[in-house]
This record gives C-alpha cells, structure tokens and sequence, in this order.
C-alpha cells in the first residue's frame, strides 16, 4: 500500500510539473519574466509538431490511428513491442549463457582474466552506436540467420559484461573457511565450482542480471535504429523522429519503450524472488 | 572402531610388524616451522614444532592469539604447507592424509551454506565422495540424531541458533567417518553457556565414536575440561612452551568444574602462559 501511495504521489508530481511547465512558459511567452532571455525549453508547435505537448494527448495518441486511419498507434506499437522483446529475451539469454562463461574462465585463470579483460573492457568503452550498424549489416548477410539476429547480437553485447564482472566477483565471494573446507574435502576444481561457489555467485549473478535486463532493451533499441529493417519499437523511434517529424507520436514510443524496459528489469525481480526463496530458505528474507 | 581406523592399523601393522604392540601416533610433528613472507619482513609463525598425538587423544592447543596454534592445525590438516619439518597423520604424509579424506574439520564459523537444508551440509563431504543418496540418507540421519538435531534436518542453516549450527558442523566433519577431528576455537564466537553445553556435548560424541580430536582454543577453562592434553604455546616464534597432561577421569560432566584438581590444572596452565609472557 505504502508502495503504491509513494508511486502516485510521484506520478503526480511529474505530471503537475510537466504541464506547470507548459502553462508558465505558453503565458510567459517562452522567456523569463521581465527579460528576453529564452526558457529552457521553448514550447512551440501545435498538433503533432508540437514540442511540448500536454500528457494527456501522448497517451490518447495510443488509441488513435497512426496514420491516415486504420490501425491505432497503441496496436501498432504492440506489434513493435512483440518483434524487440523477441530480439532482448534472445540478447538477454545469450548475454547472461556468455558473461557466467566468461566470468568462470576469468575466476579459473588469473592469466586469462590479465589477458582478456583490457579487450572486454575496451569493447564496453568504444561508443556502442558507432558499430552498431557494422554488427547489424554483417549480420544481416548471413542468410541461415533471421534478421533480427544482428540486433539480438548487439543486445546481447551490452548484457554479458554487467553479468562477467558480477559473475567473477560472486565466486570469489566465497569465506575463507568455505574454501579451506572444499580444500579438506580434496575435491575437484569443478566440484568445488558446483558445490560452492557457483551458488555463492547466484545473489551476485542478479545484480548483473538486473543490469542486464535494462541494458538488452537499451540494445535492441538502438540496435533497430541502426538496421535497415526500421522494425520493433526502435524502428517506430527512427520513423517518428526521423522521417515524420512527429513529436506526439515520439513521445508516445518513447513511453511504450520506458514500459518495456520496466517490464524486462521487473521479470528479473521476480525471477531473483522466486531464487533467492528457494536459495536461501524462509528465515533469508531480505 | 570404524572401518576407515581398522583399515589404517592393518596398514600400520603390515608396515611395522615388528612393534605391533606400540600404538603409532596418529599425528606427529617434527621440527615444523612456517615462515610466512621472506627476508627481513618474513613472520615466523611456528618454530621448531614436535610433538606426538595418540589415537583417541583429546589433545588441545592453547596460547594466545598469534603463537600460531590456528597455523599449526592448518599444517596438519594440508591446508598450510609449513616450511620445514615433517608432519605424518595416520602414518602418511599430511597431503596423503587430506587426499585420503583422514580427518574432518570444524572452524569457529560453523561455514554451512545456506543454499543447502542441514540434512544435505552433512551430506555434503559424503557427495563429493560419490556416495549413492540412499546411504548419503542413512549417515546424515546417523549423524543429526548423534549430535541430537534430527528435528532440523530440513531447515536451512540461517534459521538455527549459533550453537545449533556448530552442532551441524561437527555432524558434518564426523559424516564420513574419519579418524580425526580437527577443530579451530570452534566455540570461540558462543556464549559462554551454550559454550559449556556444547562442550559437554562434544565429548559425548567423542567417547561414542572413538575419533581423536585436536582442538585449538584460547579458553584455558575449556582446554582443562575438554583434554586428556593440552599443548600450550607462546607467540613470536610460535612454539610449544610445555604439555601438560590433564589427569581429571572421564567421562566428565558439570561437577568436573568444580573439582580442586580442576582449578589446579586450569591455574598451571595460566601460571605457564604467564611466565611465558613475562619472559
């Protein structure tokens, strides 16, 4: 209940300030009172150009068609929704299956952490959307693979790095004593892996997970821009903000996009409650 | 007598026939000495360690903190190579006796995992030695009904006291039947009266099931209650100032701690570690 009084209060305030915003710089003529000094922001335009639109006309956009009649926005965006979830659930898989491998090899040898990680530090760094559409056009030239496989590259490319750095660090979270104990045992290294520090990794696996999830929509997002397919909700950005110029309409992606990237990042909530209930028992609530 | 100790005195009998009345001691040290770092800024840990521990001992290792009675233990138990000196347990290297699985161990944190019910941290030494679940089953039920927590078995570690999850350690080193319990100030981080009671508690386990245990405290009340023996040690080098043999009669319970020759003992042990300090 707190919960929820808290989201609205802060829906609220959002929404009073947006169109406080509006109504003071459309009475102020754009401009600070008493000066010529422009307002941040200038609201301009009517219909769909406008650059500020109110709220309530982004949302009903949704239920209106999105050009020249027949299908509304809000279903046309749902089919956008349905392709790029599609391309994050498949970037996501592969980013988290490659981070834990990466992150275990990192763990076993010191040598191939020294050795690798200034090259996966250094795919991370170089600006993602600059090679995006090189991934994403050598990737549409192999034909054994569908066409929305580059941009599920590209997601997948912005989650295994959040998952390795996790990864390494929850399995050598372990105590000492946890250690010394397996050493006892003379067990294994894989043994060691299975029964000890992959499940002491699992808490951390999920903050990477989590990361992930935000990241792998981020992806396939601007992943979609890059491609020329111009489908998924990335290609209804790059078609209202690029080609048709229209503001409402943008707005209105934009929201869904948010929506989807809340939606990924709840799903692994939920995954890590479920986990860490059977992880940790009743009495490891937390 | 378990198979895994029948299976060590033919070993020991085959090899020294000649002696077969002489019971091997089931650790020795000679002459150990760590070293940890090197050169100047290198910490003696240990220094000139020997000393002999008999099957069915209660041998304690008691000193301050830093006279190295945790890194003593830890070279017996293979998890510290010591610098020079010999270590032979069950009458093979330390190494051969950690591969061959000879002894449990038990730490001041109980270091049971909380991924796992309690049924399965006792069980967990018998998987990594590939035993099928149904005797898994029968030797973790064995061992929570001897340290007396049968009703907890499908808890999780975390909703279990202190004290309780030092029970499930114990039962957990003993799983496997070895000869040897060796045990780091496993009391340490207990109230002093759950303390006593497990002290009870565990030389109840000890005479049932006949392991020799090395048990490392710095408590000299619990030293003196618990061993037939206690080494004391002093730090810088760490070395072994005297041993002392503890000649209260077993089995020994809450009236012990109040016997004249219990006070005795306890203030032996504290005059030798006093003088050590002192000079």
């Amino acid at each position: 209940m707190r919960v929820a009084r808290n989201a609205t209060i802060v829906v609220v305030v959002l929404v009073a300030l947006w169109e406080g915003y509006r109504a003071a710089a459309l009475a102020l003529g754009n401009t600070w009172p008493g000066s010529s000094v422009n307002l941040p922001i200038r609201v301009t335009g009517s219909g769909n150009a406008q650059t500020f639109p109110h709220l309530w006309e982004i949302v009903t956009a949704l239920g209106r068609p999105y050009r020249g009649g027949g299908e509304t926005l809000g279903s046309f965006l749902a089919s956008g929704v349905a392709y790029t979830l599609r391309e994050v659930a498949v970037g996501f898989v592969l980013g988290v299956v490659f981070g834990f491998l990466l992150g275990v090899l990192f763990c076993h040898s010191r040598v191939a952490e020294k050795g690798l990680m200034p090259y996966v530090v250094a795919s991370q760094v170089i600006p993602f959307i600059a090679f995006a559409p090189i991934l994403v056009v050598v990737f549409n030239q192999i034909d054994a693979l569908p066409v929305w496989s580059g941009v599920a590259v590209l997601s997948m490319y912005l989650v295994f790095f959040p998952v390795t750095l996790n990864t390494v660090r929850g399995l050598r979270s372990t105590p000492a004593t946890a250690e010394e104990l397996m050493r006892s045992y003379a067990v294994s290294w894989w043994t060691r892996l299975w029964k000890l520090r992959v499940p002491a990794a699992v808490p951390y696996l999920f903050v990477g997970m989590k990361i992930g999830a935000t990241a792998a929509v981020v992806g396939a997002i601007v992943g979609e821009i890059s491609a020329p397919s111009s489908a998924g909700i990335g290609g209804a950005i790059f078609a209202f903000g690029r080609v048709t110029n229209n503001a409402v309409q943008l707005f209105a992606t934009t929201f869904v996009a948010g929506l989807v990237g809340i939606t990924a990042y709840l799903v692994v909530v939920g995954l890590e409650r479920v986990t860490m209930r059977y992880y940790e028992g009743p009495a490891g609530q937390r | 007598m378990t198979s895994g100790q029948e299976q060590i005195v033919e070993q020991g009998v085959a090899r020294e026939s000649a002696q077969e009345t002489v019971v091997d001691p089931i650790v020795s040290t000679r002459h150990v000495t760590k070293r940890f770092g090197t050169g100047p800024e290198a910490v003696v840990a240990l220094s000139d360690v020997t000393f002999d521990i008999a099957a069915g001992d209660f041998v304690s290792l008691i000193g301050p903190s830093g006279c190295g009675k945790s890194t003593l233990l830890r070279t017996i138990a293979d998890l510290i190579e010591p610098t020079d000196g010999e270590i032979t347990v069950n009458g093979t290297s330390a190494h051969d006796a950690r591969l061959a699985r000879h002894y449990g161990m038990v730490f001041q944190q109980a270091t049971l995992f909380n991924w796992r019910t309690v049924r399965r941290n006792v069980e967990l030494p018998l998987e990594t030695m590939g035993m099928s679940k149904q005797e898994r089953g029968r030797r973790s039920r064995e061992m929570l009904e001897l340290v007396e927590l049968s009703d907890f078995a499908n808890k999780r570690p975390n909703q279990l006291s202190g004290g309780m999850q030092q029970r499930v350690s114990i039962a957990r080193a003993l799983s496997f039947q070895p000869s040897l319990l060796l045990m780091d100030e496993p009391f340490g981080a207990l109230d002093e009266i759950t303390r006593e009671r497990l002290n009870l508690e565990l030389l109840r386990i000890w005479e049932a099931t006949a392991t020799t245990v090395v048990f490392v405290t710095h408590s000299i009340p619990e030293a003196v209650f618990l061993s037939n023996r206690i080494v004391v040690m002093s730090p810088r080098p760490g070395r072994i100032l005297a041993e002392i043999e503890v000649d209260l009669p077993y089995p020994r319970d809450d009236d012990t701690r109040e016997q004249d020759r219990y006070f005795e003992l306890v203030t032996e042990v504290r005059e030798t570690l006093r003088r050590a300090e002192a000079g």
